[in-house]
């Protein structure tokens, strides 16, 4: 047994480092660019839809949903063959979505008709439409599965909706023009960025209030150039990622202070952000620059960088 | 135990009262003058509904936001028509509406603001341009959502001498306006390093703006008009009266691009503006008015979003309270155009990027890079603090 044990140990050791897959939708050029993680070159361009940005993989991992906003939905990509498959459901102008734990239930934010649709994913069909504030767009779900979180972006909320009533049962003002929401492992926070305020908000998310806010300075940079975006967070919930947009750089956050302890420089305009399963990498979509930026997210440090098409927006990884 | 179970109740009981009484209405209005005015061209040709249809979006977008705050906004229009008094309309619509959007001439702006600065209603000009509302002649009950003419010539002025096209042939009109939007031109070409190598005036003899035979006419006078000018690289044209400018684009004797009234003009919004999200609130337009959105029609929804962002951020539809928020430090407006929008606190005029369009696309946004400002980039545009000859009272 001990020696089983140890022999795996060893065979750990000396195997390459796993390498993973990210699908980057890019907004412009209406593809994904494929990127293996163990060589960080692209290693297929997939023709998609119009307007490709948010992209997300099935909770198997079997399958990646990106939303093609122009053309009105969501289509779906076979990881395997990498060819679309199928389209689902949404409504108009689809821009981002969440899934429920199970992968059974799929919400979407679109942005022309102030409603979130509810897709069931099995079944590829829809279920349903819930009203929202002006411009819905950062959608995600509580670890419980019991609230979704939508932030409108003109009418400057975070609506928590009961998924199983699917009403809305808190509105919560946040800073100008919210566009991620991203909840705490534990769930204790609900971390919301706001791209005109320039912070992101905190929320308790049992009280609904905005319990605190993580502000922006970059030396030599002018504030409006801080545009919050997408976030991301360790799985040990000490350390938050920000995206800032034009500023060029994803701040490092100290989540127990709420203090920005690093700045990282990536490419132009980045906007959203992805882990690699084992949480050593992450990966920033740069749209301004099309490439995508690699992060070594123990040293704190940008360590790569891949072209891929052009206006790089969305990234998922391979769970 | 029963304590602890009480509590909560307690709230939900609460919460559900307070969704079930009335909601706060805010009441909106719209003074503007009846009749459009005529263009050269006929694409730019203003609808009835113009301003009031963006006035209209924002009243939409702020009641989708308000029900979630048990707020509920309306608006009234009133146009005057000629020899109607403004004043005698402003009071009548002060009546029911702490609030009023104006698309007025600047007397007649002023006119209206004496008269109802002791009944605190707060205004907002969405449609003059002119610099002594916001510098000699301010007042401190309104607030500028539309640019201002030395805003709009600092914002091309920029993006000119960006593009290396320092050398200017200047064209006035013989009208009032044209010959401040060409002080606000000269301005801009000190300010940023330009020459204006000559200027010429372009009188208006009077006569029809369109007639049949009109085009073989305009292709012989305007080559006529421009010809022995010295070097030059762009034609810069302040024509607000609509006179000439628009017959300049490809009839110069050099050939060289036009800008100012005509060619590169610069505006608070486009209709082909679509960065920023802006499509979504295009689409918006569209599907409520059946037409693209103006900039009087931006002008007018920044100004009721205004009101909108501060009656939500500070959950109340009183007025004096949400005066003092929107003219307080705290306050900023999203509209699209990729930086949030802040009020000068010297003359309230609203700070905006100023997007630079040919009729068909969006060239350019001002400020330009390189345009520094210790405060703002946005104050690179227009009459700055220090030279303000403001006093709001």
């Amino acid at each position: 047994m001990l020696r089983v044990g140890l022999l795996s140990g060893l065979v750990l050791v000396t195997a390459p480092a796993h390498a993973f897959v990210a699908y980057v939708s890019n907004e412009k050029s209406n593809t994904v660019s494929v990127i293996d993680t163990d060589s960080w070159t692209v290693t297929k361009t997939i023709k998609v839809g119009q307007r490709p940005r948010g992209i997300e993989f099935t909770r198997d991992g079997k399958f990646v949903m990106v939303a093609v906003g122009d053309d009105d939905t969501i289509q779906v990509i076979d990881a395997k063959t990498q060819a679309i498959v199928d389209t689902l459901p949404s409504g108009p102008d689809p821009e981002l979505f969440t899934q429920d734990a199970a992968g059974k239930t799929l919400y979407v934010a679109n942005e022309n008709d102030n409603t979130v649709t509810v897709i069931d994913l099995e079944k590829r069909a829809r279920l349903g439409d819930i009203q929202v504030g002006v411009e819905p767009e950062g959608m995600t779900i509580s670890p419980d599965g019991k609230i979704l979180i939508n932030t409108s972006e003109t009418t400057n909320m975070a609506h928590f909706i009961d998924t199983a009533s699917r009403q809305i049962v808190a509105n919560v003002l946040v800073d100008a023009r919210p566009r991620f929401a991203e909840f705490k492992h534990d769930a204790s926070e609900l971390w919301v960025s706001s791209e005109i305020g320039g912070t992101v908000s905190i929320v308790d998310p049992g009280k609904h209030e905005v319990i605190g806010k993580v502000n922006f300075e970059i030396p030599g940079l002018r504030k409006e150039a801080v545009q919050p975006v997408g976030i991301g967070m360790t799985k040990d919930d000490k350390t938050a990622f920000v995206a800032l947009g034009p500023a060029n750089r994803v701040a490092v956050v100290d989540v127990a202070t709420r203090k920005v302890t690093k700045y990282l420089l990536v490419g132009q305009r980045v906007w959203h952000m992805a882990f690699t399963p084992d949480e050593k990498y992450l990966l920033t979509t740069n749209g301004v620059s099309n490439d995508v930026s690699v992060i070594d997210v123990a040293a704190q440090k940008v360590i790569k960088t891949i072209q891929v098409g052009e206006l790089p927006w969305g990234i998922t990884i391979a769970p | 135990m029963i304590r602890w179970l009480l509590g909560p109740i307690g709230l939900c009981l609460a919460a559900a009262q307070a969704l079930a009484t009335d909601p706060v209405t805010i009441g909106v209005g719209y003074l503007g003058v009846a009749g459009t005015r005529s263009t050269l061209s006929l694409v730019e040709q203003p609808a009835d509904n113009d301003g009031v249809a963006g006035a209209k979006l924002a009243i939409e977008d702020n009641n989708t936001t308000g029900k979630f705050l048990n707020q509920r906004f309306t608006l009234e229009e009133r146009r005057i028509k000629e020899g109607e008094d403004v004043v005698q309309a402003a009071t009548a619509l002060a009546e029911h509406n702490g609030f009023i959007v104006t698309d007025l001439p600047a007397d007649a702006l002023l006119k209206v603001a004496d008269a109802l600065r002791d009944r605190g209603t707060l205004l907002f000009n969405a449609g003059a341009i002119d610099e002594r509302l916001r510098e000699a002649d301010c007042r401190a009950n309104v607030i500028h959502s539309a640019p201002t003419r030395s805003m709009l010539a600092d914002a091309l002025g920029q993006y000119l001498v960006w593009k290396r096209w320092p050398r200017w042939l200047l064209v006035v009109g013989s009208h009032d306006e044209d010959k401040l939007y060409a002080d606000a031109l000269r301005r801009a070409a000190t300010r940023f390093g330009a020459k204006i190598v000559q200027e010429r005036t372009f009188e208006d003899t009077g006569g029809a703006r369109r007639t049949d035979s009109g085009v073989t006419l305009i292709q012989r006078q305007m080559p006529v008009f421009t010809q022995q000018a010295p070097a030059y690289d762009v034609l810069v044209a302040a024509d607000e009266s609509e006179v000439f400018a628009a017959y300049l684009p490809y009839r110069t004797w050099d050939p060289r691009p036009v800008a100012g009234s005509a060619g590169l003009v610069p505006r608070s919004w486009d209709a082909a503006q679509d960065q920023w999200g802006a499509t979504q609130m295009q689409n918006r337009f569209m599907k409520l008015n059946s037409r693209r959105m103006t900039a009087l029609d931006m002008q007018a929804w920044t100004a009721v979003r205004m009101i909108g962002e501060a009656t939500s951020r500070t959950n109340s539809g009183d007025v004096k309270k949400v005066s003092d928020f929107i003219k307080g430090p705290d306050f900023s407006v999203a509209a699209f155009k990729g930086t949030k929008l802040t009020l000068r606190d010297w003359n309230l005029q609203l700070r905006q990027p100023i997007l630079l369009v040919d009729g068909r696309m969006v060239v350019s946004v001002s400020p330009q890079e390189g345009f520094l400002h210790q405060v703002s980039e946005l104050d690179t545009l227009g009459y700055d603090r220090p030279e303000s000859k403001c006093k709001l009272k």
